[in-house]
């Protein structure tokens, strides 16, 4: 029992992880996106179709990755070419993406979706209890884990990554310097969007093998909120995302014993939870000014 | 080819016209190829998207009836953003906003006076106005980012209404349906013409957008909201609070959403049920960019989304795509107004070939 529940938190996790590290990348580089949600359902809807035209998960999964980070240029065009409001146009890329996933979709809703199936990794899945847990998951699970390592030694230990925090903090400077900005933001805006494109393609292969409408529920801005909650550093994104999807599961076992607490309350834990988690973080100002990228969501002109 | 940006010495007047219009010629001609995708015939489906759906008089009661909600709540966004605060909750203040109208109708339906709707729609102002205080108050005493408080608070007040209307405001001789009794009469918005269905939501809405368009051109406040909106520093020298900024702009706006709530849910709906907005809050957004962030050109553009919606549903019949195409339309709208915005402030430069051999020249 207690395994089946830490199980399904792990696969609630694994997509707001994978989203959450996404945007961290992308709000280092000094963009701010709030298009995850709409970048996140694009993703599932392409994974859907890819998964369903080709019978092949791992296809639908690389659809995901592919749409996310198309849908994420459109975002990157506007933000950093012509310059215009992060807030605005990310909110706009969440509008688009839940309009145009759903018209996309409409073919899709109620067909049996395709599941990515389980690497089991020989020997160290044989562990009791943690093999199960650990080495029995999709890839995605997977790539979660090899994304949190990955950024982490990309911005603290490699030189590129060095760059792009510079360019998050003062783009005048690292413009100064030589540094391409907006090809940087460019990129980091993709890797943003591929991710959160993987997250939804998590959604509609792994966690609910199906296309529903709106079917990323908030979870994209959860991981906006992740990704504050970590003061931007990727190991706590992992812990912060497995408190959430411990949260989210939770309350629907708890649903599902009925402690006489309504449902509808239940559900708006996660909800709850992240404000609650936003007072904790931010309350103190002069911390969040030394963590958040200085240069975040203000807009960049190369003089020239 | 490249783009490059050349600011302007001062922000193109020609331009702030033009910009909103572009935008939407834009948005038809893409609507024109997503359609021929579709494989519908374009010319037949954009006049049956935005041309049929004003040719009747009871679809023009219908789109005022949808631009009252998008007005109203668009012309308080416009403050709030214009102040640089980002209430993006007004889905969910809208909705405590008919929860909050409709305790007097549903409680104690047997009080029968004139007063019950006036009262009705203080309350409904009200508990949007404290509902978008949650955020202000967050923002203002613990630093919190008003944009994803006000959204998730979205999400909290859908499930609250769910609850009520399945729980203790069901109506107990309703067949388990989950929704509450139906209002007395004297707690309807009526009709504003024997022609149709039309009530005095669009009456406030006008009204709302003259009054924060006098206020943003002709009173101190209005002055206050856009120095403060442009740089908090300049506003702190002239005197100016961007805490009681944060509270005002995020209450009023909030004030108006729960002003719509309760007027849609009195005038068109007349009970409350699980879902009563076709995401009103969010195409206010779009409303107030592609009014430019000013009151009176929200008007102009909650008639234009208002029609997105109508035509959406006439466009479902009469040439059978899904109503899904609206937000379509919505989303690529608010781009292109995003994007034509740009011309306002810059120059924009399309150079061909490449950067290198420009600068060899030279």
């Amino acid at each position: 029992m207690i395994e089946a529940i830490l199980l399904t938190i792990i696969t609630a996790a694994t997509p707001l992880v994978i989203a959450a590290m996404g945007e961290l990348v992308t709000e280092r580089a000094g963009v701010l996106n709030l298009g995850v949600e709409g970048m996140m359902i694009m993703g599932a809807v392409c994974a859907f179709a890819g998964a369903q035209l080709t019978g092949l998960p791992l296809v639908g999964l690389v659809a995901g990755i592919v749409g996310g980070a198309l849908f994420s240029l459109l975002f990157g065009f506007l933000t950093l070419t012509l310059v215009t409001n992060q807030v605005a146009t990310g909110l706009a890329l969440t509008l688009l993406g839940l309009g145009l996933s759903g018209q996309l979709g409409e073919a899709f809703v109620g067909i049996p979706g395709v599941k990515l199936a389980p690497i089991v990794i020989p020997v160290l899945s044989d562990i009791p209890v943690v093999g199960p847990l650990l080495f029995r998951q999709d890839i995605t699970f997977y790539l979660s884990i090899a994304l949190v390592i990955g950024v982490n030694w990309f911005l603290f230990r490699s030189r590129t990554g060095l760059k792009l925090r510079a360019i998050g903090d003062n783009h005048g400077s690292a413009h100064a310097l030589g540094i391409s900005v907006i090809r940087t933001r460019y990129l980091a805006v993709m890797f943003g969007g591929a991710c959160a494109g993987l997250a939804g393609a998590q959604l509609s292969l792994v966690y609910t093998p199906q296309w529903v409408e709106n079917m990323s529920a908030g979870r994209g801005w959860i991981a906006l909120a992740l990704v504050v909650f970590a003061s931007w550093r990727p190991w706590r994104v992992l812990a912060g995302g497995y408190i959430f999807g411990a949260v989210g599961i939770l309350q629907l076992h708890a649903q599902a014993f009925g402690i006489g607490v309504p449902s509808q309350f239940l559900s708006m834990l996660p909800y709850a939870v992240t404000i609650v988690v936003l007072i904790i973080i931010s309350h103190n100002r002069r911390t969040t000014l030394i963590n958040t990228p200085a240069c975040l969501g203000k807009p960049f002109v190369p003089d020239r | 080819m490249r783009i490059e940006l050349q600011r302007r010495p001062a922000a193109s007047g020609v331009f702030s016209l033009v910009s909103p219009l572009l935008a939407l010629v834009l948005t038809l001609i893409f609507g024109a190829i997503m359609f021929r995708l579709l494989g519908k015939d374009p010319g037949h489906a954009l006049y049956s998207f935005f041309v049929e759906p004003l040719l009747e008089v009871w679809s023009l009661h219908e789109l005022a009836i949808k631009a009252g909600p998008l007005i109203l709540i668009a012309v308080g966004l416009s403050v709030c953003y214009r102040s640089n605060n980002w209430n993006i909750g007004a889905e969910g203040q809208f909705t405590i906003g008919a929860i909050t109208g409709s305790i007097l109708p549903i409680l104690v339906p047997q009080w029968h006076s004139v007063l019950v709707l006036p009262l009705m729609l203080v309350m409904g102002a009200a508990g949007g106005a404290l509902f978008a205080g949650i955020p202000a108050l967050l923002k203002t005493r613990f630093n919190t980012n008003e944009i994803l408080v006000s959204l998730m608070l979205v999400y909290i007040a859908q499930l609250f209404l769910d609850w009520l209307v399945r729980g203790p405001w069901r109506d107990p001789k309703g067949f388990n349906f989950p929704q509450s009794i139906s209002f007395a009469p004297e707690a309807v918005l009526p009709p504003l013409l024997d022609s149709g269905r039309a009530h005095a939501s669009i009456l406030f809405a006008l009204l709302a957008a003259v009054l924060v368009w006098f206020m943003m051109r002709f009173m101190l406040k209005g002055f206050e909201v856009t120095v403060l909106g442009r740089s908090e520093r300049a506003g702190r020298f002239a005197g100016f609070s961007a805490r009681r900024m944060v509270w005002f702009s995020m209450m009023l706006s909030g004030a108006f959403a729960g002003l719509a709530g309760i007027s849609e849910v009195s005038g068109s709906i007349g009970h409350l049920q699980p879902s009563i907005s076709p995401g009103y809050g969010f195409t206010a957004i779009i409303v107030a960019f592609l009014g430019r962030l000013n009151p009176l050109g929200a008007i102009a553009s909650g008639f234009v989304l208002a029609l997105t919606y109508l035509g959406g549903e006439a466009a479902q019949l009469s040439i059978g795509v899904s109503d899904k195409v609206t937000r379509v339309f919505q989303g690529l709208l608010l781009f292109f107004v995003l994007s034509c915005d740009t011309l306002i402030l810059y120059r924009v430069r399309i150079i061909f070939g490449s950067g290198r051999a420009r600068e060899a020249k030279s």
